[in-house]
């Protein structure tokens, strides 16, 4: 019903599910997104109790203490109405698709779950599915040039492949150069990045590789978990080229044209 | 051959420390991939064909004692032999009893990856059988006595350097180093063996229950050899590949080819309906349809691992995994690679040994996403990982400091107040030895992150004290 109306009328408000992430390492992601959105006339919320969605223990197969955290997670949540907007493709796969699984024997959680779930929205996804051509009002301009990276989970398991790129392709001065395997694992996956080292780190190679061929200034991307992987090796590389969420980017954009 | 699952890591390594297998697996990607993607944009309907193939999937395996019945009432009635094999070892133990009894000196194979569950070739060497692989891929690979590594490709790994040496080493003579040239010797050396072979083994892409038949997809023509000269044929089947009827054929056969090599039909369709009959000229005296179980019951009796039993042996999932173009075929340790073989293996192998394999998986989906038959390999690999860490203590492979580890972590993500407390700690506490907020060395587990990245010290102000102020400050 929350989403059907959501569908239908702009939303005025909407609940920030921020993630672990970016509040603990990235909290200028977050920023961006609150500015972006207000700057669309939405008013955010932030329900100071949200830590983390579970999805790191629960994919290193640690389901029981997952679960725990899980439910945390919907007790903060359900107490709460409206789109819940996440800047993660990941968190927002997490709670969208995986919840049912994790709750599969607990039917009334499972209904919390599934309730939740449908109020979900990654950040691109809400900006271009939900308020749709509302965005040109942001007037977006930057001088820059920029690659775009598919996140995994944003691109496959939620299936927003064209939002992101569209909404790049809306700002005036920003040109879009295009990236060899773009849509190929930069080699983060979690925990996955530390127990298979250096198997992370050749998909990791790979990414970059192709990431500087295309001589862009900017990666950006959509999970803080793979900026932060792809931040780290260029870092490490001691690489000129930045990796940026695009919440960031479309931040200084909207700045850029109204400043 | 018996699954060696427990050394993954140790074939990881070696394998990204080989620079021309990683150079060769980039064809995995450009060639194979890349034509399955452009024959599913040129399909009109090719998701629909798709999901039509995962019905026919769902409702065989769904259904499967009831379509073997009848699979092995059509061959019967064609006048061939069936037998079910609980495992490996009955099925080689059949087919050399027979090989023995029909007084078989030299024994031809079509591919056959259930074959290469069973070692069937070294069985059949070992008891003075003289066993020929005939499929190119194959055959370098047993001049090279290696497993395959690639589930359609199985010398894919292979440069072309290494393979003209090889031959040379058989024949003697300097075979030319061109793919063309490459092909002609080995044309040459198996015409010969293909004479004078008294047996085929080949495997089997579908049978078709209602007939009885048995399909080959083969592109180099060893395969239509295999089952019209020897004049015995026995063809080896995993339980799971069947199909109802002749239209269900139709269908996966068009998903299987396209999503296997792009191809929209191999250059060969071999069916096979039985022995020679009476009115024909050619084929064999004799047909033998073995029917493989060899832990597959196990899949199916899992209704979260029941739907690793609809794959097609198409190679797709591989082709398009990040992580086995870069650890090579032989990582996984047994006869299945790639993101298949990461669920199916340690299945078989028992989860203990193989519980590196479901973990070895960024999880990116890509599997999942170029599956004929959608299959959801993501989610039975974190099924997998659930019963490592927390499955009963037969398949449990978790470490107690992990274990400890996440205990730890959930207490910290229980409480918003705790969790603001955990990052300010780590902040304080990480702060003199980072550089630039960046870490360049941790202690394990963290090593393996900053082996080869730097790791970014956790905010001192996060997010949540930034938006309170924000709200203090009466913005928005």
């Amino acid at each position: 019903m929350t989403d059907q109306l959501a569908q239908k009328q702009r939303p005025q408000r909407v609940q920030l599910f921020v993630t672990c992430l970016v509040d603990q390492f990235k909290p200028e992601v977050g920023e961006s997104v609150v500015n972006v959105l207000e700057r669309l006339g939405i008013r955010v919320d932030f329900p100071e109790g949200q830590t983390c969605c579970g999805q790191p223990a629960f994919n290193s197969g640690f389901r029981n203490d997952a679960a725990q955290v899980a439910r945390h997670f919907l007790d903060v949540f359900d107490a709460t109405e409206g789109p819940i907007v996440v800047p993660s493709g990941s968190c927002g796969a997490m709670v969208r698709n995986y919840y049912g699984d994790m709750f599969e024997d607990d039917p009334a959680e499972m209904e919390r779950a599934k309730r939740v779930g449908e109020r979900i929205y990654e950040f691109t996804e809400f900006l271009v599915d939900v308020l749709g051509e509302d965005i040109s009002a942001l007037g977006l301009e930057l001088d820059d040039t920029a690659t775009y990276h598919q996140c995994c989970h944003l691109e496959r398991e939620l299936g927003v492949d064209h939002q992101p790129r569209e909404l790049l392709e809306q700002v005036k001065g920003l040109e879009m150069l295009p990236m060899y395997r773009s849509e190929v694992c930069c080699g983060f996956g979690g925990t996955f990045s530390v127990k298979f080292s250096d198997v992370s780190t050749a998909m990791l190679d790979e990414k970059l590789d192709n990431a500087a061929a295309t001589r862009a200034s900017t990666i950006v991307a959509g999970d803080t978990g793979c900026i932060m992987h792809m931040a780290g090796g260029l870092h490490r590389r001691g690489s000129e080229q930045q990796v940026r969420h695009i919440a960031e980017v479309l931040d200084d954009a909207a700045t850029g044209s109204t400043d | 051959m018996l699954p060696k699952t427990e050394n993954f890591k140790r074939g990881a390594a070696e394998t990204l420390a080989d620079p021309i297998i990683q150079e060769s697996m980039e064809a995995v990607y450009n060639g194979f991939h890349t034509n399955r993607q452009s024959a599913g944009a040129a399909t009109e309907g090719w998701d629909d064909q798709r999901d039509r193939g995962r019905a026919i999937k769902e409702h065989t395996i769904a259904n499967l004692d009831y379509y073997l019945n009848m699979l092995a009432d059509n061959v019967d009635a064609n006048g061939g032999n069936v037998f079910f094999a609980p495992d490996s070892a009955a099925a080689s133990e059949y087919i050399l009893n027979l090989a023995r009894d029909r007084d078989v000196k030299t024994v031809i194979k079509s591919k056959s990856m259930v074959s290469e569950e069973m070692s069937l070739a070294h069985e059949m060497e070992a008891v003075g059988i003289e066993a020929v692989e005939t499929d190119l891929g194959e055959y370098i690979i047993q001049l090279a006595g290696e497993a395959p590594y690639h589930i359609i490709a199985p010398a894919i790994h292979k440069s072309q350097d290494q393979v003209a040496e090889m031959f040379k080493e058989t024949t003697g003579v300097d075979p030319g180093d061109t793919p063309e040239e490459l092909t002609i010797t080995a044309r040459g050396m198996l015409r010969e063996t293909f004479q004078r072979a008294d047996m085929s083994v080949t495997g089997v892409n579908f049978a078709v229950a209602e007939s009885g038949s048995i399909v080959l997809v083969t592109n180099e023509g060893n395969g239509r050899m295999c089952t019209s000269i020897p004049r015995v044929h026995v063809a080896v089947m995993g339980m799971e590949k069947i199909v109802p009827s002749i239209q269900d054929l139709s269908m996966m056969l068009r998903i299987l080819i396209r999503s296997a090599t792009g191809q929209r039909i191999s250059s060969y369709v071999t069916m096979v309906n039985g022995p020679r009959r009476d009115e024909e000229e050619d084929g064999p005296e004799e047909f033998h349809l073995v029917i493989v179980d060899n832990g597959r019951m196990r899949l199916l009796e899992d209704p979260k691992l029941r739907e690793a039993l609809y794959c097609l042996r198409c190679g797709a999932c591989l082709n398009a995994c990040p992580v086995y173009r870069k650890v090579g075929g032989h990582s996984y340790g047994w006869v299945y690679p790639g993101p298949i073989g990461a669920v199916v293996s340690p299945v078989l192998s028992g989860l203990k040994q193989g519980k590196d394999l479901p973990f070895a998986s960024s999880l990116c989906g890509a599997c999942k996403e170029v599956c004929p038959v959608r299959i959801d390999i993501p989610n039975m690999l974190l099924h997998l990982r659930n019963e490592v860490a927390e499955g009963p203590s037969e398949s449990r492979g978790s470490g107690r400091m992990e274990r400890l580890g996440w205990k730890a972590w959930r207490f910290g993500n229980m409480k918003s107040g705790r969790f603001r407390r955990g990052g300010k700690m780590a902040n304080f506490l990480g702060r003199p030895f980072a550089r630039d907020g960046m870490f360049r060395r941790l202690p394990p587990p963290l090593s393996g992150w900053t082996r080869s990245r730097d790791l970014p010290l956790t905010t001192s102000t996060p997010f949540r004290d930034r938006f309170k102020k924000r709200r203090q400050r009466g913005e928005g």
